[in-house]
């Protein structure tokens, strides 16, 4: 398959949020400022891309392998909850600055459903190898994080904005999304 | 409430082991027991695609299945339908990489003439409210292609093409790209019913 | 708080998708219809009764520091065997729930009750808060659900109501936002009438 095809399929087309649906709760939690939606985003491209590499190790080698793939959901989870740790501890060590940045994101990670969720889904794609699942996971990262970006940005301007008194809030919000979500589907041409 | 464990090594590595062990059995024991069904689940769709593809037959097609080569190395699995010994029809089980998102997949019948029977849809990701509309059960969109002989011209189809592309084929509205995959996945099915009469 | 209120506060106080707002990704993503909601609040609902059960049982055996990865191994299994299930005995329903059945393990609300309740209550009690909770989350999902097949295809539980293709993009993705935020703007005004 053609790598960028993979790319802008899974930034733009099927974006893990928007079209997907994966991911939807941080995607509110932490979008009020464009900083942190920076942060989250740098944080789950780190983690989903690690966590698919392994994860396809993991089922490719041991679960297809001994025929035990219904241990699938809860190697994976555990897998990515360990990593997360991991990451955090490693970070600590020897990026000081860096886990300045995303440390407190990290926890947040272990249930994104996002990670996870394109940790399966890279498994389970037909034609996928190690580089297409590598490739897939980091662009859907990006894909996470340019959702989140730019909706932390249109959230920013929407607290100064005339909101009628019942829309207020998380309301607004999620109109918003989907008004965003309308505006990607508008990519589904590329394809 | 008893006092809680408290967090030494050998009390976490003790308990995350036993925890583990005893979900990894009771997992062990429930895939066992759901094997069967879930093999037989599987086997009751195929069988249900294939009835409602091909005529009337008395055979076990699932049992008698053969594969067939359109290309270099890809293959298709085939179905024979027979009542008695005589073959009232083949049932051909294809997909196509050119849908909207992922494989789409195609349970295709065919008369012993060659014209097809009927399609029915196994697996697809297509947009729902639009592409989806290949489905029986959403539309009957795809029992246009009933009673037409897929023909080619060296290897570019000839009629089984939406219209736009020059095929006799109307698209469902909105929805080029799904309608020509599913062309495509048909197409891919009438070489197979092809090579298999060699 | 009494044995009611346990029960009731998971339905509109506490409810988990309109107040809350835990456990979007499934409340979004299988949505497109009544039945769908309705089934994967119904899946939920059976893995967080069984896992605020055993967490509530095994909790004093549990040392502090390994509690998550111990709960998250328990959730798991219990997802594991609902998919296992749906598998062999509802798969047409399984292929359309499809990754979400997986991804229940990594839904916010159940390791949140998990932790907050069935970790410090008695299983009776947890069995409640878990049934309450569940049974609330299916019931935003198949509303949410009714409202975006009345809308987007015209029927509701596959029971046609009107002629003709409905608004299309309320069982697309982006209607799936705009209903949910209407929805819970229209229950904050409700609940803020009645206070």
């Amino acid at each position: 398959m053609e790598y960028v095809l993979i790319i802008i399929s899974a930034i733009f087309v099927n974006n893990v949020i928007l079209a997907k649906f994966l991911g939807v709760c941080p995607f509110f939690g932490v979008s009020k400022k464009v900083e942190t939606a920076l942060g989250m985003g740098g944080a789950v491209v780190f983690v989903m891309t690690i966590a698919t590499i392994v994860t396809y190790l993991i089922q490719k080698y041991i679960l297809d392998k001994f025929g035990i793939q219904y241990m699938q959901t809860i190697t994976f989870i555990l897998i990515i909850a360990s990593l997360v740790q991991l990451v955090e501890i490693i970070l600590k060590k020897m990026s000081p600055s860096l886990y300045q940045a995303l440390g407190i994101f990290l926890p947040l990670i272990t249930t994104n459903c996002a990670v996870l969720g394109v940790a399966i889904l890279a498994v389970s794609t037909d034609g996928f190898g190690l580089m297409e699942s590598t490739v897939y996971a980091i662009a859907s990262a990006i894909g996470f994080g340019l959702a989140l970006t730019i909706f932390a940005g249109i959230r920013e301007q929407l607290d100064m904005m005339d909101v009628p008194e019942g829309m207020k809030g998380v309301p607004i919000a999620f109109v918003t999304a989907g008004i965003l979500a309308l505006a990607f589907m508008g990519f589904s041409g590329i394809a | 409430m008893a006092a809680k464990k408290e967090s030494t090594f050998i009390n976490m590595v003790v308990v995350l082991l036993i925890v583990s062990t005893v979900a990894a059995t009771t997992l062990a024991f429930v895939y066992q027991a759901t094997k069967g069904p879930i093999e037989q689940a599987k086997l009751k769709k195929q069988k249900n695609a294939i009835k409602k593809v091909v005529a009337d037959f008395d055979n076990n097609p699932i049992a008698e299945n053969f594969k067939v080569a359109i290309a270099e190395g890809d293959t298709l699995e085939c179905y024979p339908a027979k009542k008695g010994d005589k073959l009232v029809g083949l049932a051909v089980k294809t997909y196509t990489k050119k849908g909207f998102s992922g494989k789409i997949w195609l349970m295709v019948g065919y008369n012993p003439d060659g014209s097809i029977n009927n399609i029915s849809v196994l697996e697809h990701k297509e947009t729902p409210g639009l592409g989806d509309k290949m489905e029986k059960a959403k539309s009957d969109w795809s029992n246009k292609f009933n009673g037409l002989i897929p023909e080619f011209k060296g290897d570019e189809p000839v009629n089984i093409k939406v219209t736009k592309d020059g095929g006799v084929i109307d698209a469902i509205t909105a929805t080029t790209i799904s309608s020509r995959a599913f062309c495509d996945a048909v197409n891919r099915s009438f070489i197979a019913f092809k090579n298999s009469q060699k | 708080m009494s044995k009611v209120n346990i029960f009731t506060r998971g339905f509109f106080k506490e409810n988990a998708v309109f107040v809350m707002l835990l456990g979007l990704c499934p409340a979004l993503g299988t949505t497109t219809s009544a039945i769908n909601g309705l089934a994967m609040g119904l899946a939920t609902t059976f893995v967080l009764i069984m896992s605020n059960i055993v967490v509530s049982l095994i909790k004093s055996q549990i040392p502090d520091k390994v509690r998550i990865p111990a709960y998250i191994v328990v959730i798991a299994s219990f997802v594991t065997v609902v998919e296992l299930t749906m598998k062999a005995y509802l798969p047409e329903l399984f292929a359309v729930l499809g990754l979400f059945i997986p991804l229940i393990v990594v839904n916010c609300l159940i390791l949140g009750r998990a932790e907050a309740f069935a970790s410090k209550n008695n299983v009776f009690d947890s069995i409640l808060d878990g049934l309450g909770m569940g049974l609330g989350f299916a019931m935003a999902l198949t509303i949410l659900g009714a409202v975006r097949e009345v809308l987007g295809s015209g029927s509701i539980f596959d029971i046609p109501l009107y002629e003709g293709d409905g608004a299309l993009v309320f069982v697309l993705a982006p209607g799936a936002f705009i209903a949910l935020g209407y929805l819970i703007a229209i229950l904050n005004k409700l609940t803020k009438k009645t206070a």
